[in-house]
């Protein structure tokens, strides 16, 4: 059994004992020597104490979803070590703290294991209680760069930068480093037949988690009013727009914030402030997850009817309920599109990577502006809070904002007559203006009750029908200035096509090229934008059967595809993993692969 | 529904410093029941806003869901208003004030929408000390739905059914207070004398602005054995001071004895004068007030005038530091680092 460049490392580790920037010290060395490699984090939601995984796939091809199977365990703890040698494949390496004697119970013919006494050389090594605690996980990270080849040059150049102004720590962390390697070096035979070989695969990359990405591409967006409530997975987000404001938006003479953030009382506020303040023609978003939609629906309700621009990141988790919060899954995609009592329909953006979190977060006020309607942004757990090897961001600088049609005083004193709900241009999207534009022209009463174009308060049933029939024909013209769906595979003509979106995407089209590979001709369409781009439609009229994949359990895209496009649900077959770990290819291929070939037994008998 | 007042101004209508005569403020004629405080409310609004020559554009009306929360229409026809959600008035005027802190925000609430489904907002509110003015038009009751006593209907008081709140009121003033408001204040719709000078102040003041108004609902809780009845109120109205309020460009010509008369000064320099009724009352004392409340409550009555005032409040967007510039004006150039900044920023991820 031999595998360069193509392997999958797990890190059993405790929550809170500092192993989480050993491990990523290990992902980030595997970038650094050009390889694509992908980490997620598999926590639970505690602070300390209860096991907790790093998976890290190591894929010359590219391949950055999840593969079932894992070849190279590092035990560091002894509560889930039963667990985590069941989990090692035929072959494959358990790496553990030998400095106790493992249970005889506990071994396996099939498997290598690799003992390392990490304790013992720690309390050997080094008097500071804390540091024999951490440096148990800079050992184990020695231990693999013998082990798997890695470039400990790479590995000393990260310790540079992670303690720049911090000097004094490099010296300890190189110190465990090598400990480890001396170890391995002196005990066993190295490299394994599992090894890292350079290459130069990720030129222009970058490894940057999606929910930094998607601060930062709010901060290039103009977002200036932030108000939020701390939920996992989305409340990294909101921190890295503070750390990055505070960097990019202080006035350097004044040292005033050009950019305001408001921790709100709770979901309810965070976005009836976002809205108050995109009313006021202030670029202002919020982020949540499921529970916070949840709340937050009333609000997009009434953004939605009195056509007032909000922008919503939810980092989706498992539900229903509070559910798994520290567990990925695609299931708010109906609470979404659909939020709010009444007929209410949202636009919906759906970043794969965090260069699309980037992008799409920029893009989402313009969207919202254009439209004056809330646009959520749908990333997930596996997204937001993993890091991800992406092409780097970039930025055009002849860029600008666009605000929509918002009159000026100027343009207010030249119109002979104005109605806020007026849909002059026939778009479906009328003019707005902004508080103190104007000293006697412009003013209008918003409300979230039943108005007519002028936005006096009505309750004529034509007028009422009149508006909701221009909010349909606003949704129409949202099509066009959304993010278009990208086709995926390289054959030309196949009866079958594959459907998906968001972090799905590096399972799906491993699958298809697997498929592909065995003979099953695929292609794949991943959606990027609700409402769907009319390619969405030709796609799935020029394939005879449809693959709907998605990460939860209610087939919610499918529902979506079969509600907004009247497709026959016969056509459209469900692909589902919502266990809360990411999809893998191995589950994706399978289930098309079983399927199809039940539908041509079936057509053969 | 609301149909519009004929817009014919008499020429010889008297003109505030800015030109606008009165009518220039008003909204359009009210749909609430003939004899409803609130509209008393929205009248001396109207005056409030007239004698401080402020332009009626400069005005966001904010509210929530409620009789109280419609009247924003019926006062500055040429102010943005904002009927949002019910209860969730706050949130929305904080955001509004957070994207631009150049606006006056007066915000309208009733008991049902602050006491009980806004309490939460209402109460974040307070200790962010938004810059804002807060109106409750505090009936006791629940008029849309048919007079259902509200959070703030005292304890014992009848309601037009005939039975008694079994509940405790919820008194905001004294809330307010205990959470750090920096400006609560206490009047009843029909004594116009004295709520427009405690409005004027209230928009003034710098920083958060409760003025809790007592406002009878005639149709659903104007009965006897209602606290929040016409006669009762007038019955047991216990002022604090008589108040006067000084704009800064006035300052010159005023003249005042500081022996019967507390005069205070505003953060932009404006005056208020209180002539004291209660001798050991001092509005800067929060524990003198608080014990004036609970005395009030005892003794079956309702302290109305200027409760509490902090002159040294710092509103929300100072205490965090926000720009002085309205947020919403800042462009593109301010805003977005480019593309240069951008190279640099990711190569830390590299």
């Amino acid at each position: 059994m031999s595998a360069v460049n193509d392997f999958v490392v797990r890190f059993a580790n405790v929550n809170g004992t500092g192993s989480a920037s050993a491990n990523f010290l290990f992902a980030k060395t595997v970038f650094r020597m050009g390889v694509p490699v992908s980490a997620k984090n598999i926590f639970p939601s505690n602070i300390q104490g209860l096991p907790t995984w790093y998976e890290v796939r190591i894929s010359e091809h590219g391949y950055l979803g999840r593969r079932e199977g894992i070849d190279i365990m590092v035990c560091v703890n002894p509560q889930s070590m039963l667990e985590d040698i069941r989990s090692v494949k035929s072959g494959g390496y358990f790496i553990y703290d030998s400095t106790k004697k493992l249970q005889d119970t506990f071994h396996r013919d099939d498997i290598h294991f690799i003992g390392v006494p990490l304790m013992e050389i720690c309390n050997r090594e080094f008097s500071d209680p804390r540091q024999k605690q951490l440096f148990k996980n800079v050992v184990y990270v020695g231990a693999l760069a013998a082990l798997l080849d890695l470039d400990t040059k790479e590995i000393e150049q990260l310790f540079t930068e992670q303690f720049k102004g911090k000097e004094k720590l490099i010296a300890p962390n190189v110190k465990a480093l090598h400990l480890g390697l001396d170890y391995i070096k002196s005990h066993y035979s190295y490299p394994l037949p599992f090894k890292v070989e350079r290459r130069n695969l990720n030129h222009g990359k970058i490894m940057i988690d999606g929910n930094s990405a998607a601060a930062l591409g709010a901060l290039y967006g103009g977002a200036t009013v932030v108000s939020w409530y701390p939920i996992t997975p989305s409340t990294s987000l909101v921190s890295s727009f503070e750390d990055f404001a505070r960097e990019f938006r202080v006035d350097s003479i004044t040292g005033k914030h050009n950019f305001s953030i408001v921790q709100a009382e709770d979901e309810l506020a965070a976005i009836g402030m976002a809205i108050g303040a995109n009313w006021n023609g202030a670029r202002s978003f919020t982020a949540t997850s499921g529970p916070g939609v949840s709340l937050m629906s009333e609000f997009l309700g009434l953004a939605y009817y009195a056509e007032i621009p909000v922008v919503l990141v939810d980092v989706q988790r498992s539900g229903p309920s509070t559910g798994m919060p520290t567990r990925t899954q695609q299931s708010d995609l109906i609470s979404a599109a659909y939020a709010s009592h009444g007929d209410t329909k949202h636009v919906l953006l759906i970043p794969s990577n965090p260069t699309e979190a980037f992008e799409m977060m920029a893009e989402a006020f313009d969207i919202a502006e254009q439209l004056q309607s809330p646009v959520i942004m749908l990333s997930d757990l596996d997204l937001g809070m993993n890091d991800h090897v992406t092409t780097s961001f970039e930025w055009d600088d002849t860029r600008t904002y666009n605000r929509g049609k918002v009159l000026t005083a100027e343009q207010l004193e030249n119109l002979s007559s104005w109605g806020r709900y007026r849909d002059v241009d026939g778009d479906g999207i009328p003019y707005r203006t902004l508080p103190g534009t104007h000293h006697s022209k412009g003013s209008y009463f918003t409300r979230g009750s039943s108005h007519d174009e002028n936005a006096a308060y009505s309750e004529d049933s034509d007028t009422y029908v009149r508006i909701m029939e221009r909010l349909l024909k606003k949704f129409e013209t949202a099509k066009k200035m959304l993010p278009e769906p990208e086709k995926y595979g390289s054959i030309s003509h196949s009866d079958i096509g594959v459907i998906y979106f968001g972090t799905t995407q590096f399972a799906a089209e491993e699958a298809i090229d697997y498929l592909n590979n065995a003979g099953i001709n695929v292609q794949g369409m991943r959606l990027r934008a609700f409402p769907f781009h009319d390619d969405v439609m030709e796609f799935i009229d020029s394939h005879d059967e449809i693959f709907v994949i998605e990460q939860n359990r209610d087939a919610q895209m499918r529902s979506l595809l079969i509600n907004e496009l009247e497709i026959n649900p016969k056509k459209l077959h469900k692909v589902l993993n919502y266990n809360g770990q990411p999809i893998t290819a191995d589950l994706i291929f399978s289930s098309i692969r079983q399927k199809l070939s039940q539908t041509t037994n079936s057509q053969l008998s | 529904m609301s149909y519009l007042k004929p817009k014919f101004a008499h020429p010889r209508l008297p003109k505030n410093d800015l030109g606008y005569t009165k009518k220039e403020y008003e909204g359009v004629i009210s749909t609430l029941c003939a004899g409803c405080g609130h509209d008393s409310i929205s009248a001396s609004i109207v005056d409030a806003c007239f004698e401080l020559d402020i332009a009626p554009h400069r005005v966001a009306k904010m509210s929530g869901i409620g009789c109280s929360s419609k009247t924003p229409a019926y006062f500055l026809r040429n102010s943005h208003g904002f009927n949002s959600v019910h209860g969730r008035m706050p949130s929305v005027t904080t955001g509004a004030n957070l994207a631009n802190r150049s606006l006056i925000y007066i915000g309208v609430s009733g008991d049902g929408d602050t006491a009980s489904i806004g309490m939460g907002q209402f109460i974040h509110a307070v200790r962010r000390n938004v810059n804002m003015t807060y109106i409750v038009m505090n009936n006791g009751c629940y008029g849309l739905t048919k007079g259902q006593d509200s959070a703030t209907a005292d304890k014992g008081s009848i309601s037009k059914s005939g039975d008694a709140n079994s509940f405790e009121g919820i008194d905001l003033c004294a809330l307010a207070i205990e959470l750090g408001a920096t400006y609560v204040a206490q009047s009843f719709s029909g004594d116009k004398e004295q709520l427009v000078p405690l409005i004027k102040a209230a928009i003034t003041h710098n920083g958060f602005s409760l003025i809790n108004v007592i406002s009878p609902c005639v149709t659903f809780n104007n009965n006897p054995g209602s606290t929040k009845s016409y006669d009762y109120v007038r019955a047991h109205n216990e002022a604090l001071s008589k108040i006067d309020f000084v704009p800064v460009k006035e300052e010159i010509v005023t003249t005042y004895d500081h022996t019967s008369v507390n005069v205070l000064e505003m953060h932009d320099g404006s005056l208020i004068k209180l002539q004291k009724i209660s001798p050991e009352w001092d509005p800067n004392d929060k524990l003198s007030i608080v014990t004036a409340l609970h005395n009030a409550r005892a003794n079956h009555q309702i302290l109305t005038g200027l409760l509490y005032i902090d002159n040294d409040s710092v509103e929300l967007n100072d205490l965090i530091n926000t720009t002085e510039t309205p947020l919403n004006t800042l462009n593109y150039d301010v805003l977005c680092p480019g593309s240069e900044v951008l190279r640099e920023f990711v190569g830390r991820y590299a």
